[in-house]
């Protein structure tokens, strides 16, 4: 059985909040890492929010996930300026190196790859973010010694 | 109220205050082509197909959502409109299966209807499958997502009219879809069967769990006995479907059409509606008599017994332990009607005609087999017993009428009101009064309950006892109402609550469309063949009477509790049990 009481104290925390859904899952998954089915059945159970449309708002916003993703979620822009400064060939590095497709997850569970619309930072193209820092002016070598150092660092702390 | 005056396409118009374009425009003749708008519910503005030019915008805007304002000049016929509505539709249609010939909406289809009104000639976008995979998971609701055009009327529906909320909007953009939370399935959250999201759905996205099949099959096999049952909203409504205006009663001529399909008896609800009076009063007046629970809640509509078992469990106490009528006349069928007439009960094939999706799911109940066998075995909404007598080509608006079969097919005035909301309330109160007081009930058109208002009270005098009743339809209205009981708030001791909006007559199985005038048309219809009918009180039907003399004994007695009541079964909103 998972601890669901910190669900519990994150809903109670935006009692007074008009609209608290997104605080709500925002801070449920930074708590538990992922909005899995049971931690939203609790969101809905405590708010009184229809399951449905509660689904509905994490899976409207592309940083809610309803899935377990890695520790470290690498997202390479996608837009024009990026590709015409070379992305893709920096993307297809980063997935030669991790191993993965779109979308997916190491198996160590360090890494999961996704795109991301502009990050406005078209000036320092091509980027890409890694939880919350971002890179740019990336060249496909550069990016994987900055995915070798997260690498090292991510094994340290395991 | 205050008027207000526009021009639209040059013509002055005057409407109230608060009126949309769309409504201002309907008014000079002009029917802007809608997809998402639907009369029941407020707009979303999702399809961009009702988009007008109003003089002096940048922008166009959706005339089912922008309301008049004093001196507008609209537009509805420009350039710039006709484009965009071609366009809004074309992309639509690039998203779209196109397999109409195949498609259960086949010339009853908006999406076919505003192409038509368009004048569409070709599609300039290729066709991209939408996402999601066909949902069977329901016993009375099927889901083809890729028909889906995202007008979100099931959605609305689902969470306003009946407060369930079973579906939602899920992803976003290109990829967005309807879905039940992390895709279970419609038959795996708490859905109540109720199909009103059918009744809205524009499209083929939505549909009742084809029934039609194992009926044929029945009527093909020459050792069953096949019978079949009529629900009272099927004969102010069936008639639609060939083409008749909303409020034709046509029950004789159902009559007729279903011997022609080749059912060997042709029976009526109506026969177990007034037996459900009989049995459901006689309840009420104990529960009064002997400080049981009140107030007592009717059990007829499935839809709302699904509604109460997932979202009030705590409640069912209160629900009236009578069968619907449906499932009473199922165990009677297979027992009473068998025995009477030395037919071996496991081979009589019991049909029913419902303007319901819920009866599909009731009569697929594993407690529903008290004859030892399942009482009912197949559930047609009004839409699929259209479909059959269409394949074989019956033309029910042409047909000679035809009298019901003895003795299931006897009825009083009282049991086909049981298609109206109010009318078991109505019909009870006939007969409880009568028998309390012993005395005929001066007026017995009860208009307090009449009327599709959301919930209506009412109180009635039984030689001093005041019997306070109140009456719902639509379950966000029963959701007030138990919110009231839960609360201790609510002082009836009669409350009759069905799941659709004004009752079975706008039932999820009902002709599409349906909308509050077409409600009102049917309602009269059922009123009509009350006061046409020679008895109206269901405790003087003489074929019900009979009944409990050879067969039942008492009114809740030993028997009648065995085939004519059941226990209801708690359950939950969510099934992740460790949440």
């Amino acid at each position: 059985m998972q601890d669901l009481k910190k669900v519990d104290e994150i809903v109670k925390n935006y009692s007074m909040t008009k609209t608290p859904l997104i605080y709500i899952l925002k801070d449920v998954q930074k708590e538990y890492g992922f909005l899995s089915e049971t931690l939203l059945t609790r969101v809905a159970k405590m708010t009184n929010i229809p399951l449905s449309e509660i689904y509905g708002v994490a899976t409207f916003y592309s940083l809610f996930t309803t899935e377990a993703k890695g520790k470290y979620i690498v997202r390479c822009c996608n837009n024009a300026p990026c590709h015409v400064k070379g992305s893709k060939a920096v993307l297809d590095k980063i997935k030669e190196y991790l191993g993965l497709e779109m979308n997916e997850t190491t198996p160590d569970g360090l890494f999961t790859l996704e795109f991301t619309s502009c990050l406005g930072l078209c000036a320092v193209a091509p980027v890409m973010m890694i939880n919350d820092e971002v890179y740019g002016n990336l060249t496909p070598e550069k990016a994987v010694s900055i995915l070798k150092d997260y690498k090292m660092k991510g094994l340290a702390n395991a | 109220m205050e008027n207000i005056t526009l021009t639209i396409d040059g013509k002055s118009v005057t409407v109230p205050k608060g009126t949309t374009i769309l409504d201002a425009a309907e008014k000079i003749n002009i029917k802007i082509p809608r997809l998402c708008y639907h009369p029941d519910l407020p707009p979303v503005s999702a399809c961009r197909l009702c988009v007008v030019e109003i003089e002096g915008d940048r922008l166009l805007r959706t005339s089912c959502s922008w309301k008049c304002q004093e001196g507008m000049k609209v537009n509805t016929r420009s350039a710039f409109v006709r484009e965009s509505r071609k366009m809004a539709l074309e992309l639509l249609l690039s998203r779209h299966p196109m397999k109409c010939t195949e498609c259960v909406r086949n010339n009853f289809c908006e999406l076919q209807s505003v192409a038509e009104q368009l004048g569409t000639r070709e599609i300039r976008f290729d066709y991209k499958e939408r996402k999601g995979e066909l949902d069977t998971s329901s016993a009375a609701i099927v889901r083809d997502p890729s028909k889906c055009i995202l007008c979100r009327r099931c959605i609305q529906t689902c969470e306003l009219v009946q407060s369930v909320s079973a579906i939602g909007l899920e992803g976003r953009g290109y990829e967005v879809w309807v879905d039940t939370p992390f895709g279970k399935g419609i038959g795996d959250v708490a859905c109540v069967s109720c199909g009103q999201c059918i009744d809205r759905c524009p499209v083929g996205a939505l549909y009742e769990n084809d029934h039609t099949a194992r009926v044929w099959k029945a009527l093909d096999d020459p050792t069953k006995h096949v019978i079949v049952q009529t629900a009272p909203a099927v004969r102010a409504s069936i008639g639609e479907m060939f083409g008749m205006p909303a409020g034709s009663l046509v029950t004789d001529k159902l009559v007729a059409g279903l011997r022609m399909l080749g059912f060997e008896k042709v029976f009526d609800t109506d026969f177990t509606a007034d037996l459900t009076i009989i049995e459901e009063g006689t309840e009420l007046l104990s529960r009064i008599n002997k400080g049981g629970t009140l107030p007592l809640l009717t059990s007829c509509s499935p839809g709302w017994i699904n509604f109460i078992e997932h979202f009030y469990p705590e409640l069912l106490p209160h629900v009236s332990s009578c069968k619907s009528p449906q499932q009473m006349f199922g165990a009677l069928a297979k027992t009473y009607y068998a025995q009477k007439n030395g037919i071996d009960p496991k081979d009589i094939y019991c049909v029913s005609i419902m303007p319901c999706t819920a009866k599909k799911y009731e009569a697929g109940r594993p407690e529903m087999n008290d004859s030892g066998f399942q009482d009912v075995d197949a559930v047609l909404t009004t839409r699929e017993a259209a479909v059959m007598m269409k394949q074989v080509g019956i033309n029910l608006p042409d047909l000679t009428e035809e009298p019901y079969d003895d003795p299931l097919g006897i009825s009083t005035g009282a049991a086909v009101i049981f298609g109206n909301t109010g009318g078991v309330m109505e019909a009870a109160l006939r007969t409880v009064y009568e028998l309390v007081t012993k005395k005929p009930l001066d007026d017995i058109e009860i208009k307090a309950v009449r009327g599709l208002e959301g919930i209506k009270e009412a109180e009635i005098d039984l030689n001093g006892l005041k019997v306070k009743a109140a009456v719902s339809n639509g379950l966000a209205n029963a959701r007030k109402l138990l919110d009231k009981i839960a609360a201790g708030e609510a002082h009836y001791h009669f409350v009759e609550i069905m799941a659709c909006p004004g009752g079975c007559i706008g039932g999820g199985g009902q002709p599409i469309p349906t909308s509050q005038d077409i409600r009102k048309k049917r309602a009269e219809a059922i009123y009509l063949e009350d006061r046409g009918m020679k008895i109206r009180k269901s405790h003087e039907n003489p074929a019900v009477q009979m009944l409990y003399k050879e067969f039942l004994g008492e009114p809740n007695g030993h028997k009648a509790h065995e085939l004519l009541h059941t226990h209801y079964i708690k359950k939950t909103v969510y099934k992740d049990a460790e949440a």
